[in-house]
């Protein structure tokens, strides 16, 4: 299977779009949503049927047992995340608990046990032909790069015979994105023409060449402000990465989206763009000798 | 004063927002919480900068003293350290600095360095103080670098915002834990509908007072402002979607010290953001 991850570093540069129209083009059999903090794929993949829905558990939680705490602050001084406060009783807060366990560990009366918790959901989608793996985190959850190795897992097991998966990531450079880079055989960029861009782009491009993972860049909305379009451009050919396309900005291509649609289910100006990209991203992922 | 603003879904003007309020605010405080790709210093341009390396704990092993009983690899819930022919190893990048396994090492084998994660820049750009977290690439995580720039800004006495990441997980949790209020950003598209909804969800569950700013407003049907009329959320403003504030944004300039009409726009949201806060805090003290 020859996986296609596509990431932004900067968020809104129109990862979903391009994502989603991929899938359509290649009618890809195998496609992941790795933005497990803020999914969106699953609004215009149109399944029809329902996923199957598994609890995705992250690591336990502590819990105090206020009749045997005997109150002597060794878990309030050891905790590291200040999970634990003094309120009458001694309390774990949560959202603050990383599940490491040195509480459990340090407590002299065995009043803190580890209790399992529900950090979010998986959902698998399958019809016998086609698989769409995809999850939510639980709000103000912390595990979200275990759970996006989840998400890939799910898809794999059940579409071992893809030759293509398409999965779409998240934005930012941090624990989803790096787990989200492991095993892929090359990413995309979706730059964007903004001075916010152009840093977001340089910083996910060096992420990913600290993962060895093939890199290619396109630029949407590259009308919205050609001197940056340039800027992106000049960049790439210096660091020897593939530039390639220009996807124009389209109105039609957020009526497409809010209709629940891909820009290629539409005649439209990106959808013709985004059509020539997906031709050059095919070309790369395949070619002899690469990944 | 502290305002976090925050958007679920990327690209939907978090930074357009905080960076011109704090402008409009003249003597304010702006906080780039966004430290895996933060953007506000791109506009600010601030000067005078100092820069404040962050790092966290990680196990050192010493090698002669570990006597390879594991009891540390057995502890690490992380899956930070293991015994691999005869040696301890550390995976530095998923070590979450618990200190757990030098609690349970028994031939006291394990103490603790510093590891550089990234940088807390600090800098002035006209009368805002502008400060920056920076999470260096291919670290996992960028929550040390957020608490330490909180806590160092609840000193600061002035109108603070605070620029978050996007999603909705723990990192955004910490951005807004000790706002006095929350400005949503939300876009007219589905996506942007579908994540209004998630950080709606997250200021509802730790209980903070909010409200809506529509950017990208066109003309027509808008679902963001569906949404908040549907659920009863209070709309701060709208700012259009036009080609000349966007033009500026994707420049990195700031729109209110380039044109008139924006100076109003985003002064007019000020007042009203701070006239909310107010009454939260009379109302809720």
């Amino acid at each position: 299977m020859k996986q296609l991850l596509i990431l932004s570093g900067k968020g809104g540069t129109g990862k979903t779009t391009i994502a989603s129209a991929f899938i359509k083009l290649a009618d890809a059999k195998a496609y992941a949503d790795c933005d497990v903090d803020a999914p969106n794929l699953h609004l215009i993949t149109g399944w029809s049927v329902k996923p199957a829905r598994t609890d995705y558990y992250g690591l336990p939680k502590a819990d105090i047992d206020p009749e045997l705490c005997i109150k002597c602050d060794q878990c309030r001084q050891n905790c590291r995340f200040d999970a634990i406060s003094i309120d009458e009783k001694y309390k774990v807060d949560p959202f603050a608990c990383e599940g490491c366990g040195v509480c459990e560990y340090v407590c002299p009366v065995e009043a803190i046990t580890m209790k399992p918790a529900v950090a979010g959901e998986l959902m698998l989608y399958s019809d016998g032909e086609k698989v769409f793996s995809t999850a939510q985190l639980k709000m103000g959850s912390g595990t979200s790069g275990m759970l996006v190795t989840e998400v890939k897992k799910q898809m794999k097991a059940t579409a071992a015979d893809a030759e293509l998966a398409i999965i779409d990531g998240s934005p930012g450079i941090g624990c989803p994105v790096i787990a989200s880079l492991s095993g892929v055989d090359m990413v995309l960029i979706v730059a964007e023409p903004s001075i916010s861009g152009i840093s977001d782009m340089e910083r996910i491009i060096n992420t990913a060449a600290k993962f060895g993972t093939k890199t290619a860049v396109c630029i949407n909305k590259y009308d919205t402000n050609i001197e940056n379009t340039e800027k992106i451009e000049e960049f790439c050919k210096k660091q020897a990465l593939p530039f390639i396309g220009r996807i124009p900005f389209d109105s039609n291509a957020v009526k497409a989206i809010n209709n629940g649609q891909t820009v290629v289910d539409i005649d439209c100006i990106s959808g013709t763009a985004v059509k020539e990209v997906y031709h050059k991203t095919m070309n790369l992922l395949f070619e002899k000798g690469g990944g | 004063m502290r305002i976090a603003v925050l958007s679920g879904k990327g690209g939907t003007g978090k930074t357009l927002v905080s960076v011109n309020l704090a402008a409009a605010a003249k003597a304010s405080t702006y906080i780039d919480c966004d430290v895996e790709e933060p953007n506000g210093h791109l506009f600010f341009k601030p000067e005078g900068v100092q820069v404040e390396e962050i790092s966290v704990k990680i196990p050192k092993v010493d090698h002669e003293l570990c006597n390879g009983c594991r009891k540390c690899v057995e502890f690490c819930n992380f899956n930070a350290l293991a015994y691999i022919k005869n040696k301890l190893i550390v995976f530095d990048d998923v070590c979450h600095s618990c200190g757990g396994c030098i609690l349970v090492c028994p031939e006291s084998a394990l103490t603790e360095k510093a590891k550089v994660i990234g940088k807390i820049k600090k800098g002035v750009s006209g009368e805002v103080a502008v400060w920056t977290g920076v999470l260096n690439t291919g670290e996992a995580t960028g929550i040390p670098i957020i608490k330490k720039l909180l806590e160092e800004s609840s000193e600061v006495n002035k109108q603070t915002f605070i620029d978050c990441p996007p999603g909705s997980a723990c990192i955004v949790m910490e951005s807004i834990k000790d706002a006095d209020y929350c400005i949503l950003v939300a876009e007219p598209t589905l996506f942007g509908v579908h994540n209004l909804n998630m950080v709606y969800e997250l200021v509802k569950l730790f209980n903070r007072p909010y409200g809506v700013i529509l950017n990208k407003c066109l003309e027509g049907e808008n679902p963001a402002e569906k949404f908040c009329l549907e659920k009863n959320i209070k709309i701060l403003g709208r700012i259009p979607f036009d080609n000349e504030l966007g033009t500026l944004n994707s420049n990195a300039e700031i729109a209110v010290n380039k044109n008139e009409e924006y100076r109003e726009l985003f002064s007019s949201l000020l007042n009203k953001v701070t006239k909310e806060v107010q009454h939260e805090t009379t109302t809720n003290p």
